[in-house]
């Protein structure tokens, strides 16, 4: 298979590996590199379970082919936490409201929500609503979500 | 969930990606964005053998206006066109149905050129290049044309564009002042193709009836479907409800939609003529405000 060189980065750090081309950018990113905080859903652009950010705008991970991001400049989940023994202040007001159960689509959520609330830190609840439309959680409902949301629109306020 | 296999090949020039396009023939797909492209290969419903990734050519991505028409290069994001302050001052029809399309993380990596070339029976932005009567230039190693929006859209996910041939430029004709726009639609969920949208644009004469109007459907046939029945309805009538009520049943007429799982033909007729009430209204009261 005519594998190509894959060169980028993902959280500052520099990755490098080959793939072929038919190589899924969201399964380059966890089987490749081994970063396993992407998660993988439905695989065509319907749950966002997959997103991460490219150049700090959200995508889908799994509509983009690895060869494709040669060069790229990405961000993950794991970029979030300042160190290990603290988390980002979204993910702090994620656990602090019980806004995930089995914690699949939470990658995928943090990623949307954290471009979300530095293009808009003051959102209304419909915008919140809306602004988390292209993310599909199957446990909770979204009423956590969207009370943990506006708790880290707050939190990021008084930082 | 995982696509077959392809050659990649990553031009960074335009002539490249035709010339390559010309070389490999039928066999090869180009890649815009890929929102639409990837998970149909991911559902191996197409197998290209070699993909030309337009995504490396920076020539391909702009937005300006030339002699008052609105230019957009093909590979231009959507999220750019929908937070472009050029679109939203001159075609504010386009920013309004932006929101409509997909999901801010489709948004950030579809194109303009991408979705319009997909030309899915649902999509928003066919319906609206419908009524802006945009022309769509396309190049290929033989030369450049240029096609109107009418003869663009052939059928579902069939364009006018030939084989080797790809749409490089969007044109917008620029709106009289005082024209009035809306864009609307009804989908099952937020960020879904809709089952019925409507774009109107409106534009009243001096006395305040209206001089024309262009309404265009989506999701109600196998392309965008202009409605002249309810068009002509409004011809130099004056913008009440109930002109515009009974303009909006005539849309019947031009529509030819089908049932599926998501709703009968029944269902999108009758949805139809709420739409095209509701979008037109809108756009005679805006029409109505610019003027004064």
């Amino acid at each position: 298979m005519n594998k190509k060189k894959v060169r980028l980065e993902i959280n500052g750090i520099q990755y490098e590996g080959e793939a072929e081309p038919r190589r899924l950018l969201s399964d380059f990113i966890r089987d490749d590199l081994g970063l396993y905080g992407t998660h993988v859903g439905c695989e065509h652009g319907v749950c966002g379970a997959c997103t991460i950010q490219w150049d700090g705008n959200p995508v889908r991970s799994c509509l983009v082919f690895a060869v494709q991001a040669n060069g790229a400049r990405l961000r993950t989940v794991e970029g979030m936490a300042p160190d290990s023994d603290n988390l980002h202040p979204i993910q702090q007001a994620f656990t602090e409201v019980h806004a995930l159960q089995c914690g699949f689509c939470t990658p995928g959520i943090l990623m949307t929500v954290q471009a979300l609330l530095r293009d808009n830190p003051d959102p209304s609840e419909a915008e919140v609503r809306d602004g988390l439309s292209g993310n599909l959680c199957r446990c909770t409902g979204y009423q956590n979500i969207v009370k943990a949301v506006l708790l880290a629109a707050e939190k990021l306020a008084q930082k | 969930m995982k696509p077959p296999a392809f050659d990649y090949h990553a031009p960074s020039t335009l002539d490249e990606a035709l010339n390559l396009a010309n070389q490999l023939g039928q066999d090869a797909k180009f890649i815009a964005g890929g929102q639409s492209l990837v998970p149909m290969m991911n559902f191996r419903l197409v197998h290209p053998a070699h993909l030309i990734d337009l995504n490396g050519i920076a020539a391909l991505s702009y937005l300006r206006i030339e002699g008052g028409e609105l230019c957009i290069g093909a590979m231009t994001r959507h999220r750019e066109v929908e937070l472009s302050p050029i679109i939203r001052d001159g075609w504010p029809l386009i920013s309004e149905c932006m929101p409509f399309v997909a999901h801010v993380q489709i948004r950030n990596r579809g194109t303009l050129g991408g979705s319009l070339s997909h030309a899915d029976p649902a999509a928003e932005l066919p319906a609206v290049m419908t009524v802006l009567e945009a022309k769509f230039v396309l190049r290929s190693n033989r030369g450049t044309r240029t096609v109107p929006v009418k003869d663009f859209f052939v059928g579902t996910l069939t364009t006018a564009t030939e084989p080797g041939e790809l749409l490089a430029e969007v044109r917008v004709p620029p709106l009289p002042l005082a024209t009035g726009w809306a864009f609307d639609e009804l989908s099952r969920r937020r960020g879904d193709f809709a089952l019925v949208g409507a774009a109107a644009l409106v534009h009243l004469a001096p006395d305040g009836r209206i001089e024309w109007a262009r309404l265009a459907f989506t999701g109600v046939g196998e392309r965008p479907t202009r409605a002249p029945h309810t068009e002509q309805a409004l011809r130099g009538q004056s913008p009440t409800e109930d002109v515009v009520r009974a303009a909006a049943e005539q849309s019947s007429n031009d529509l030819t939609p089908e049932s599926d799982l998501h709703a009968s033909a029944e269902y999108r007729r009758d949805v139809a003529k709420v739409i095209a009430r509701r979008t037109l209204m809108k756009a005679i009261e805006r029409s109505r405000t610019a003027s004064q």
